[in-house]
């Protein structure tokens, strides 16, 4: 299993929208998490972020989470929104190389962290990853929706650990849902990705 | 026969998409000018609107526009229990009353605060049999149930009757519905095992992965909608008509869904995508109407649970003679559907039962959205009638292998009321198949095994569903440059078969895949006509629809050439990029060369003249448009005879562990019986993805109310259980029989449904066997249940509850 990183925990996200003056459910933090209003305050919103090896500038609301800027700010549609409360995986992402859900983190709580999605995995001449191009040849996708994060989530894996065996995929890749149960798909997609590497 | 696409993998053309992020699904659209819709949805299982006063949401700044069952149906609200728009009468809570638009969704949301809403609170009712009591609530306005034709209606049994049903005897009521075959009463006169029981069957929410997120926009009189759905020119159409714009000015941009399950093929199961198209038509703006998980709940569809009463007899040799089922279908706060009929013919083609009875009620509970989902009735039934196969095997002294194989449906057979005959059928090549995968016969000794709390059982499940329909079109264009280019309809929900059904043109034209584009995405690059893409049809239809329409073009192309280079059509044949001359293959023409002159030619070879006249009106639309832009293959399917099933038979060895009531799966088989296989990797992610879903229903999902205040409790992924790497297990074997179909020119047939309740059955017959044969005669069977057994509790706080917990 891949390390968990403390300091992004869905008690301090929670914590945080709380601070940050929105309601604590999961609807409210969706639209809040958009939100235009500029409440008065000391936190700056003009923040860098690190995408994909880019530094970008970002206007970004206290409450805003990391899946709202990367879709609705940076145009990084790639990470999908299953259901913005921390239960399906569709948003992961990679910051500082541990796959975490991006629809519970604070934007402002990652701003010193490496933030790496789904678009960032292509080599410069557009090869594709290992990752993405075994689960190209084991047809891991099924409708898709899932897929950025399952990718994710399994580069993450074998980044902590490049040669799991089947078992300790699946344990790695059990933070992502997967709707259509393309499971054993994507865990070949996984084990070949490690003997392509 | 050897094929040079069909039954061979390729790389379907948005894989790479999926993979990288860049395909995209309705709510990655943005548009200039783009505002944004909420919801303001019903905080009541059933009530009447009486007011609403948005004064003070629309005076505030950046608010645009509220939105109103007023304004979507200005002469009323259909009188149907069906999905509505926007309603001013609800009868869930969630179900969508009113939007508000504004320049960004915080802003909606805060606007949607000042809405000052009256609702008259109306009676609700959560558990069918609760409405079905004398006295007991309703959960619609005009009555509990909704009669085809007639209209709302009110059905009471008397408390006896219900009690009576609860306690596991056959209802005595009238049915609203019935039908059978057979002389009854002497197939149970001449059963040496009978069996009977009631049973019930959850009803679970879809949980598509991608939400029903929907944007719209109009120009020069047009409505553009990106949108989601299973079936990409099939739902356009009717989803026309919900939004009240022609075809013609109505384009639908759907190039991939995140899932649908049975929710998403039809308009009328998705009507919440006209909001977005209304509210831009009356705002004059783009709309983004982006959906929440807890919305996907409740407008996106379930399952209709069951609560049933099953008898079935069989002979001493094993053969079903008789089967009598009586069903209570809870028919939800909106839709309906059709599971226990289909139920019923399933049972029917599987076990190919000798005389048979099947009544059913269908009544509305105030809780999900009801609709078809992925096998919906057969893989509920399969749950259940498999156990009582062990049980008859058990209690006549035959093995459980040979119980199924003697009662398996083969070419010749018939199935359902009607006595329809399959178009082919190799159920006992399938179980055989399974067995030898599986290793049945050394496998079988370790049933009932125990090793500390742990107690190892096996399961046997098939799985069938009736998978393909006809009568619809194709199009094919060859391009001057050499290039085939098929138009499908066929809708991208994640099986690829808008990619492998085209393939079967590629096939005719023996064209290599290089040199041909799938055509497809929206309704405005001029598609062909596909059937609703549920009910596992589109291989089989498709195929035949793709093939066609390439049959066309090669008579064309043939026809060109031998005007232009003597002899007959038929001297000719093609070899994938030329059409030469078979005593003389120097003298020919290549594709790009008939296309080009095709062209010159005009009339027919470009679709301006001798169109079938029987076409689609969604593919004449298409064909008027495309006339005159290349050589075309055009085609309208006649009706095909009987019925192309699709089987699957699945094998599963468990461990169980007593203590907890949890189970690993050891061993887990899915083998197929569709005809000749089209796409080897498609047919496996159908099957792997059928397994996972059958998991789910005999071991996992449910709906969970609050019986309180009628309020969802398992709104979430996670509340709601969807099944997850950990429930499933690391392995799944996968197989298929691959026999080809006379009715279908590739042989071809579907297996998305069956795929599941092969599965559902052969765990519930696993869980059974562990169980040294106790049946529960319920799915899902929980640990809770299995624990509560173990300890001698009563199973049933609640006997056959819907919406609820059992037990
Ligand atoms: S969208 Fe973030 S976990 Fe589901
Ligand atoms: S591929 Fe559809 S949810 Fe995973």
């Amino acid at each position: 299993m891949y390390p968990v990183n403390p300091k992004l925990t869905r008690r301090r996200f929670i914590k945080g929208v709380i601070a940050s003056g929105a309601a604590a459910t999961s609807t409210s933090i969706w639209y809040a998490a958009n939100g235009a209003e500029r409440p008065p305050g000391s936190v700056e919103r003009l923040i860098r972020i690190n995408v994909n090896g880019q530094v970008r500038t970002v206007d970004v609301a206290p409450q805003e989470t990391l899946a709202s800027t990367l879709r609705y700010k940076l145009g990084l549609t790639g990470t999908k929104l299953g259901c913005n409360r921390g239960e399906c995986g569709a948003c992961t992402v990679l910051v500082d190389d541990i796959p975490s859900y991006a629809c519970s983190i604070l934007t402002h709580s990652v701003k010193a962290m490496r933030i790496e999605t789904v678009e960032g995995l292509e080599s410069a001449n557009g090869d594709l990853h290992p990752v993405q191009q075994a689960f190209v040849e084991e047809l891991s996708p099924q409708c898709g929706y899932c897929t950025p994060g399952q990718v994710m989530a399994a580069v993450g894996l074998l980044r902590a650990n490049p040669n799991p065996t089947r078992e300790e995929a699946r344990q790695g890749m059990a933070g992502n849902i997967c709707r259509c149960g393309s499971y054993d798909s994507y865990l070949n997609g996984v084990m070949r990705a490690a003997e392509i590497g | 026969m050897a094929y040079m696409h069909i039954g061979k993998d390729f790389v379907p053309p948005d894989v790479p998409g999926k993979v990288t992020g860049r395909i995209k699904y309705a709510e990655d659209y943005t548009r200039e000018g783009m505002v944004y819709a909420r919801l303001l949805t019903s905080p009541v299982p059933h009530g009447r609107i009486v007011n609403i006063d948005a004064t003070a949401a629309l005076a505030m700044d950046g608010v645009v526009g509220i939105l109103t069952a007023d304004d979507v149906y200005p002469d009323g609200e259909p009188q149907s229990t069906g999905l509505k728009i926007l309603t001013n009468e609800p009868t869930l809570v969630g179900e969508p009353i009113l939007a508000i638009a504004a320049v960004d969704e915080k802003t909606a949301e805060s606007a949607m605060a000042l809405i000052s809403l009256t609702i008259e609170r109306l009676p609700f009712v959560l558990d069918p049999l609760d409405s079905l009591r004398e006295g007991g609530p309703d959960a619609y306005t005009g009555g509990n149930t909704f009669v085809f034709r007639q209209g709302f209606a009110q059905e009471k049994w008397t408390s006896d009757q219900v009690t009576s049903f609860q306690n596991g005897r056959e209802p005595s009521a009238e049915p609203q519905q019935s039908w059978e075959y057979g002389d009854l009463e002497a197939g149970f006169a001449s059963s040496d095992f009978i069996y009977e029981t009631a049973f019930s069957t959850a009803g679970y929410p879809h949980m598509s992965m991608e939400p029903r997120s929907a944007m719209a926009y109009w120009e020069n009189g047009k409505c553009y909608l990106h949108g989601t759905s299973q079936s990409l020119t099939a739902l356009a159409e009717p989803m026309a008509n919900i939004i009240g714009v022609p075809l013609e000015d109505f384009v639908f941009i759907n190039e991939a869904t995140g899932g649908g399950f049975g929710q998403r093929s039809r308009a009328g199961s998705i009507p919440s995508m006209a909001i977005p198209a209304r509210f831009s038509q009356k705002i004059n703006r783009p709309v983004m109407m982006r959906v929440t998980r807890e919305e996907e709940f409740t407008i996106g569809g379930a399952r209709q649970g069951l609560q049933g009463w099953i008898k079935i007899g069989f002979r001493s040799d094993g053969s079903m003679a008789a089967m009598d089922m009586y069903c209570v279908s809870d028919s939800g706060g909106k839709g309906g559907g059709g599971d226990a009929n289909s139920a019923a013919a399933g049972v029917s083609a599987l076990y190919q039962v000798e005389a048979m009875r099947f009544r059913n009620t269908s009544i509305g509970t105030n809780t999900g959205h009801r609709g078809a989902q992925r096998g919906p009735g057969e893989n509920q039934i399969m749950a259940i009638v498999a156990p009582i196969m062990d049980k008859a095997a058990e209690a006549l002294g035959l093995d459980r292998l040979a119980i199924r194989k003697l009662n398996a449906a083969q070419n010749g057979d018939v199935s359902g009321s009607r006595s329809t005959p399959f178009t082919s059928a190799y159920m006992p090549e399938c179980l055989e198949q399974a067995a030898e995968q599986f290793d049945w016969d050394g496998r079988k000794s370790r049933a009932r095994q125990t090793n500390g709390s742990k107690v190892t059982g096996l399961g046997i499940g098939q799985g069938y569903h009736n998978a393909g329909r006809s009568g619809m079109d194709g199009i094919v264009r060859m391009l001057p440059n050499g290039r085939l280019q098929m138009h499908t309809g066929v809708g991208n929900l994640g099986t690829y078969s808008y990619a492998s059904t085209s393939r079967a043109a590629a096939e005719v034209l023996k064209m290599p895949w290089e040199d041909c584009d799938i055509v497809t995405g929206r309704t405005d690059r001029h598609l062909a006509i596909s059937s609703p893409q549920d009910g596992s049809n589109s291989i089989f239809t498709n195929t035949r629809t793709a093939y066609g329409a390439a049959q066309d073009m090669l008579a064309k192309m043939k026809e060109i050439v031998a005007m232009d280079l003597g002899g007959a059509a038929a001297d000719y044949d093609i070899d994938g990029s030329r059409v030469y001359q078979i005593t003389d293959n120097t003298v020919g023409m290549t594709y790009a060369a008939v296309a080009q002159r095709a062209l010159e030619l005009g009339g027919k070879f470009t679709g301006e003249a001798d169109v079938p006249e029987d076409l689609n009106s969604l593919t004449a639309l298409s064909v008027s448009r495309l006339a005159g832009s290349a050589l075309m293959g055009i085609y309208h399917d006649p009706r095909h005879a009987g019925n192309p099933p699709g089987f699957a038979v699945a094998m599963i060895e468990i461990e169980l562990d007593t203590e907890t009531g949890k189970f690993d799966i050891i061993e887990l088989v899915n083998i197929a019986e569709c005809g000749t296989v089209v796409h080897p990797q498609g047919l496996k992610n159908q099957l792997v993805g059928g397994a996972v879903w059958g998991i789910g229903l005999s071991a996992l999902e449910r709906h969970l109310y609050d019986p309180q205040n009628g309020i969802p409790a398992s709104t979430g992924f996670w509340q709601s259980k969807i099944p997850t790497y950990l429930d499933t297990p690391a392995n799944i074997g996968t197989g298929w029989v691959d026999l080809p179909d006379p009715e279908n020119p590739v042989g071809a047939r579907g297996i998305g449904e069956p795929s599941m309740g092969s599965v559902s059955a052969a765990l519930n017959s696993a869980i059974s066997d562990a169980l040294d044969g106790h049946l529960f005669n319920a799915a899902p069977v929980t640990t809770d249940m299995i624990i509560n057994h173990v300890a001698g509790i009563s199973e049933d706080a609640i006997p056959l509850a819907q919406n609820n917990f059992r037990g």
